[in-house]
């Protein structure tokens, strides 16, 4: 397939907003809980327009591919049926969710309704708002990668890896970045958000790493024989039907090298996990407040890289019937 | 219910474009608009259209046979880019079963062309919505037409008659004899999406037999007899 820019910075804009605002509840439920020191207002408040943002210019990213974005309101009407749908109706109540969340926050409206316990579990509005709104960011992962699942003839996307990904990147680059915000703030959460961060990277790269090595044995259901119904071993294209390009030969291909495709591989693989990884340790040691800013940016970079190469990598049948102009 | 298709025959088709030029001519100057054509005298051109016809070489120099393959929708039963529109633009007509998009409510997505395994639905780059073939719908179900003209534009043209078109579901109808008697087969089986459109396979053993082959027709070298008879008997006497 062909990777669009457009399409990248949406998937990976949302994913570290939803994994920000995730960060955040999964911060403020810790220190209900009293495991962790609690935080401020400010931070959450600060911390949830972090989040908003990057689901905003992830929402802003998605209509550069639209050829009609005027029309874009439309797309919320086949959710029986189109993950794109369920995508579009569940990114607004995200936002919705983010935004009431930080309005909360900003109000001071924090004072428990309930107190389960002995003071073990105060419940407040800013409480329910997040759990609500954890569960809307885990349907969001759940949507938008099953666009790319749910299209059963792209092998290399017809699978739950594919959900297991968009869900764990976006949890390690929320995670990271909530990390990086506490650094930027020399909050002492940057241990608690950079571990999880780690964990959801290390998950991550396990369940990359198989989508990869399942994506190497991959067998074609597709090919020649069967795009033409011709029974032969030796068929070849000898044209196409037109000189020049078209929008399939555009759409569906990246027009790259193999060579690229390795190299773009060798470098998400150091800059999503390993990179990221080691510079969250070198921040614990020097307690550095710009080493996690700096992890973020080059697990984000990398993750771009790693959507590219996603589109990249997977072959779309229509090609069959691509194959020479002549 | 009624599913209208085209069965291609592909023992007949010589990849004379004919199909390609008539379905461009036809639906560019119909009611859904141009299909725009981008620097059609310059280096690179491009344009949408509905129906590509390729060519491919089968088997090993010397013993090769050249198939031209005409592609266009195929009007699948179960068509994969119907359920993954976010708009309800991308649609399957129920009274003919012709799969179509509605262009005013298309939000150019492109999900649906990621959807179909054929190719066969193209953004036109300029107005920036899915086009697809329509099996000229404007054709086939306009009642004005002369019964014998409510085709789509590609049927009409076909020099060599290589397109028939029907209802696939109507046991006795043209298309669904000739895919039942001379093998037709749809594309990519394996993913289960019931193409409407059937090809015709290539074969090599066909007897062509005429009327005149079946009727016993008079001796043709009677005619040629030039001898003047007096009423005596002769060898039509004997042999008739």
């Amino acid at each position: 397939m062909h990777p669009a820019f457009s399409v990248i910075f949406l998937t990976t804009l949302l994913g570290a907003g939803q994994g920000m605002f995730l960060a955040l509840v999964t911060g403020q439920v810790y220190s209900r809980i009293h495991l962790i020191d609690p935080q401020s207002s400010d931070y959450y408040f600060h911390g949830s327009l972090i989040a908003l943002s990057l689901l905003v210019l992830g929402l802003s990213a998605s209509f550069f591919h639209l050829g009609r974005p005027e029309r874009a309101w439309r797309a919320a009407a086949k959710w029986r049926t189109s993950w794109l749908s369920r995508e579009v109706i569940v990114l607004p109540m995200l936002m919705g969710l983010v935004a009431i969340f930080g309005l909360i926050q900003w109000m001071g409206w924090t004072d428990p309704f309930v107190v389960a316990g002995d003071n073990a579990l105060p419940v407040d509005a800013s409480l329910l708002v997040g759990v609500l709104g954890a569960v809307v960011a885990f349907a969001l992962f759940v949507s938008t990668a099953m666009i790319y699942a749910s299209v059963k003839f792209l092998q290399e996307w017809a699978t739950p890896l594919t959900v297991a990904n968009f869900t764990f990147f976006g949890l390690a680059s929320g995670f990271m970045l909530a990390a990086a915000y506490s650094a930027y703030l020399e909050n002492d959460l940057v241990t608690f958000f950079g571990t999880w961060s780690v964990i959801f990277t290390a998950i991550a790269f396990l369940s990359r790493g198989a989508s990869l090595l399942r994506n190497r044995h991959l067998k074609y259901r597709s090919n020649l024989k069967t795009a033409i119904g011709v029974r032969h071993r030796d068929i070849a294209q000898k044209s196409q039907g037109f000189s020049a390009g078209s929008f399939n030969t555009r759409e569906f291909f990246h027009h790259r090298a193999s060579a690229t495709l390795a190299v773009v591989r060798v470098l998400f693989m150091v800059l999503v996990f390993p990179v990221p990884v080691l510079l969250i340790g070198l921040a614990y040691m020097t307690k550095s407040p710009t080493l996690p800013i700096v992890a973020f940016l080059v697990q984000y970079l990398g993750l771009v890289a790693e959507r590219w190469y996603f589109f990249a990598e997977a072959q779309h049948p229509q090609n069959l019937y691509y194959q020479a102009v002549s | 219910m009624t599913q209208l298709a085209l069965v291609i025959d592909l023992n007949v088709c010589v990849g004379c474009h004919a199909c390609v030029t008539s379905c461009k001519q036809w639906n560019t100057s119909g009611w859904a608009g141009p299909m725009v054509d981008e620097n059609p005298y310059d280096a690179n051109p491009t344009g949408t259209f509905f129906n590509r016809v390729q060519t491919f070489e089968v088997g090993q120099y010397p013993n090769t046979e050249t198939v031209h393959f005409p592609k266009s929708c195929l009007h699948c039963e179960d068509p994969p880019c119907v359920p993954v529109c976010p708009t309800g633009a991308s649609y399957k007509r129920e009274d003919n079963g012709v799969v179509l998009v509605d262009y005013d409510k298309c939000i150019g997505c492109k999900y649906c062309s990621w959807a179909c395994p054929y190719g066969v639905r193209e953004l036109d780059e300029q107005q920036k919505v899915m086009k697809k073939c329509t099996l000229c719908i404007d054709r086939i179900s306009d009642q004005t037409l002369p019964e014998a003209e409510r085709k789509p534009a590609c049927v009409m043209a076909c020099p060599t008659s290589a397109r028939l078109y029907g209802d696939v579901h109507d046991p006795d109808s043209e298309v669904s004899v000739a895919i039942r008697e001379r093998g037709g087969y749809a594309l990519m089986p394996e993913w289960g999406t019931q193409p409407a459109n059937h090809y015709l396979p290539r074969q090599k053993n066909r007897m062509h037999i005429t009327e005149e082959d079946l009727q016993r027709v008079d001796n043709p070298l009677q005619k040629e007899d030039i001898t003047v008879y007096h009423g005596e008997e002769t060898l039509e006497d004997v042999t008739w």
